[in-house]
């Protein structure tokens, strides 16, 4: 049995206005930290398939944001998408929009790689390149032109530290990543992601291949790393979402069917589908 | 009751697939079986045999190597039992090969003291020595304990000379003629003090190179042949000499593989049918070494672009099927497109724009090793281009996304991500490119493989003409697969030819066999270090 962290709303980082946002709430963002998300009308379709309905949500800094709901509810497509990865596939396209801190990310004129820059991911299951450990934490200072050892080495042991892998890995840096296990490998993606310095680390199913005591790792390093990070994560784990994040949202079929405080989610849903999907009468 | 034995549906085919496998293997072994047999067994020091034959009344004497038996119709229709026999002594009788009738061999005696003579021209000598004659007049006897180590050393003294000879004038000389038709090309009057001293220099080398000459012929060794005949040879015909009936089982694998070693390393004599095929093996490689290097970019750059950067649809697709259908165009019409396109047009400008003033006469607009490596380049190049499709292809999506959700462009992907472990699938392709390419004849023979290249591709002098110092990428070369078919084909003594034919062909394979190798060990460090697992 997994034991219950600090109630969401007594957290100190809690923004101060914290309402409810129905799917169609055009609310202004709230901007107090850096690496609020604001999605706004949000369609997406997959060439004719519509796989995201009328989405709209405040993803508040500095707080960890659960997306529950069954396969297919389009919770890693919005995921995916905080981020520009569903970019990669043909066909796509949307409505609406989305914000990091008040500027769309589809802003022509920005590159999409200073975007994922500022939004580091971690995936479903971990993806260490085949390289050393070190060199798998640097990559992404590497590509962005950081060349200089002493700042890399700093950014390493300052990574892996937030990964929580540092004493694990330490004396076996140039060791190849591939020979780390499930959960460090996953540790290790997660230090990659944190080396750039994010603002928001979108996590999509981090622990859907790791075992308990390795899920319990992970799900103590997010509750560390919302001090610095904004912290959105897909989970299929009701009890994960409950324990480790703060607001919660539910998406049925595409669409957004109820977002708030963990805490009101779990407790006291004001929707039927959800109280249905988190007691487990479906999904 | 249940049956006991169920026959399931299909399991006798399973013997079909079998016996397809064991057909396969059974064929590569037979094949690399008939030319190992024949390719080894031309090194192996062989006994001499003297026949005492009756023919016709009359009884003639004949000694030589055991070829091979066989059977033949006589006139009549009656079978007659015949061996043939190598005899040597070209110059003498005319032939070195000669068939013996069974039924008329009377005597067939090994003797002891015949001595069998490698020789720069004529193939093989056979014959009992008589003595070995210097200028001044000393004799030495066979039966003299001294005769067989003086016989050494004189002929190894000879060959040094004769290799002195040979640097002075292919290098030496030919350095000077070169420079001075520059220097007398270009027409200056200010050129004329040195070419003075040019023409000096040559003409003192000449001199020396005419008083080594002399000195090749003090020594002369007279013998007397099997048929009674007596002759004398100067040493600087003669390479090596031994008594092939006095070897032990150690002296015999010694000669055996001092005589692989020779094969390997010296030039061709004797319009090919004779010594060794080095610059054949030599071209080969380095042909096959610069054709990976063209092959290589140029097909991983094109599989990069058709995979990541086009946009996949009807165009891309036929692309592709262009491409594919490329590695099926015969090979004779690459070399057609070589001749057209690198010699008669890229060739050809170069010399108009860098080499004129040697014009008429061609520099780069021949056929040349580079042209030659370029056409089978193009030939190979739809392996490669499939072969890293495909690699790119398999590099897992999440290594993709990671490296891009860490913020890298999509070329800084390629190159960090994509390229490395695609690498051991880039090397499958490049391992069947070089496969095809070694043994490929055909297209070269219209771009620059020539019967006999005087020099080497690559050697000590530094021509004008060079993009690489030391590199004569212009220059034509000797391949190992063209020299298999002009010895087969084109030899005048084709008895003499056909030991060769196996044993270039035993090299062949052994060379591309070691070229493959290389690559696949290569291959699989890479892909141990580069290996993304856990996907």
């Amino acid at each position: 049995m997994t034991t219950m962290t600090t109630p969401p709303a007594m957290r100190p980082n809690t923004p101060a206005q914290v309402m409810p946002i129905s799917s169609r709430d055009n609310a202004a963002a709230t901007v107090d930290a850096k690496g609020s998300i604001s999605i706004r009308d949000y369609d997406f379709f997959y060439g004719k398939t519509q796989a995201l309905f009328g989405i709209g949500m405040e993803i508040p800094a500095r707080q960890v944001t659960a997306l529950i709901g069954p396969s297919g509810c389009g919770k890693s497509t919005l995921l995916r998408n905080i981020n520009r990865m569903n970019d990669l596939i043909d066909g796509i396209s949307h409505r609406g929009d989305i914000l990091i801190d008040g500027k769309t990310i589809y802003n022509p004129h920005l590159e999409v790689t200073s975007l994922r820059k500022r939004i580091g991911m971690v995936f479903q299951k971990s993806n260490p390149f085949p390289k050393s450990i070190y060199e798998n934490v640097v990559y992404g200072l590497r590509v962005a032109g950081v060349n200089d050892k002493a700042a890399l080495d700093q950014a390493c042991e300052q990574a892996l530290r937030a990964g929580a892998l540092w004493e694990e890995v330490k004396d076996r840096l140039e060791a190849s990543a591939l020979g780390l296990s499930g959960g460090q490998q996953q540790r290790l993606c997660i230090a990659r992601a944190v080396a750039v310095k994010p603002e928001i680390l979108l996590m999509d199913e981090p622990c859907s291949a790791l075992d308990p005591i390795a899920t319990g790792k992970i799900e103590e390093l997010i509750l560390e790393l919302k001090k610095d990070f904004t912290v959105v994560i897909v989970t299929h784990n009701m009890q994960q979402a409950a324990r480790a994040s703060d607001r919660t949202a539910f998406f049925y079929l595409g669409k957004l069917i109820e977002y708030d405080s963990t805490l009101k989610i779990f407790t006291n849903p004001g929707q039927k589908q959800t109280e249905d999907y988190i007691t487990g009468r479906f999904g | 009751m249940l049956p006991i034995r169920q026959r399931l549906p299909g399991e006798s085919r399973v013997w079909l697939t079998a016996m397809g496998l064991s057909i396969g293997l059974a064929m590569v072994a037979t094949l690399l079986g008939v030319v190992g047999w024949y390719g080894i067994g031309v090194f192996w020091p062989k006994r001499v045999i003297e026949y005492r034959v009756l023919e016709d009344g009359k009884t003639s004497q004949v000694a030589g190597v055991v070829v091979q038996r066989r059977s033949k119709i006589g006139t009549k229709g009656e079978p007659i039992e015949e061996i043939q026999l190598y005899t040597g002594n070209r110059e003498t009788y005319g032939l070195a090969f000669r068939y013996l009738a069974v039924p008329s061999i009377k005597e067939a005696p090994t003797p002891q003291n015949i001595l069998l003579v490698e020789r720069v021209e004529n193939g093989n000598l056979i014959a009992y020595p008589n003595e070995l004659i210097s200028l001044g007049g000393q004799t030495v006897k066979p039966d003299d304990p001294t005769f067989t180590p003086r016989l050494h050393a004189l002929l190894e003294e000879v060959a040094d000379r004769r290799e002195e000879i040979y640097a002075l004038e292919r290098h030496e000389i030919g350095k000077i003629s070169r420079r001075l038709n520059e220097l007398r090309r270009s027409k200056q009057d200010s050129d004329a003090p040195a070419i003075a001293e040019l023409e000096q220099r040559s003409t003192e080398l000449s001199a020396k190179a005419k008083e080594l000459r002399k000195r090749q012929n003090e020594h002369t060794l007279a013998v007397t042949l099997p048929t009674g005949e007596k002759k004398r040879y100067s040493l600087e015909k003669l390479i090596d000499a031994y008594y092939p009936n006095q070897l032990g089982t150690m002296a015999r694998c010694g000669r055996f593989f001092a005589n692989i070693w020779n094969f390997a390393s010296q030039r061709p004599r004797e319009s090919n049918t004779e010594g060794g095929i080095w610059p054949a093996i030599f071209g080969t490689f380095f042909m096959t070494i610069l054709m990976s290097a063209a092959v290589v970019p140029f097909g991983v750059i094109t599989a990069i672009y058709l995979r990541e950067y086009a946009k996949q649809g009807p165009m891309v697709r036929s692309v592709r099927i262009a491409i594919n259908n490329l590695a099926g165009v015969p090979s004779i019409v690459f070399g057609v497109f070589g001749v057209g396109f690198f010699v008669y047009f890229v060739g050809a400008n170069i010399d108009q724009w860098f080499f004129s003033n040697k014009l008429p006469e061609p520099t780069y607009g021949t056929g040349g090793i580079l042209w030659a490596a370029l056409t089978l380049a193009l030939m190979t190049v739809p392996v490669v281009i499939v072969a890293t499709e495909e690699a790119i292809a398999a590099v897992p999506r999440g290594a993709r996304e990671g490296s891009l959700a860490c913020g890298a462009s999509k070329w800084q992907t390629i190159q960090r991500i994509i390229l490395p472990a695609s690498v051991p699938g880039i090397l499958t392709g490049l391992i069947l490119a070089m496969a095809r390419g070694a043994g490929e004849v055909a297209p070269l023979m219209l771009v620059g493989v020539v019967k006999l290249a005087p020099t080497l591709t690559i050697d000590g002098t530094w021509q004008s003409e060079d993009l690489i110092p030391f590199v004569h990428l212009h220059q034509k070369f000797m391949h190992l697969g063209f020299h298999i078919y002009d010895l087969g084909f084109q030899s005048p003594d084709s008895d003499a030819a056909r030991p060769m034919v196996f044993a270039t062909t035993l090299l062949l394979i052994l060379l591309v066999l070691v070229l493959n190798l290389t690559a696949i060990l290569m291959r699989d460090r890479l892909r141990r270090r580069f290996a993304i697992s856990a996907f």
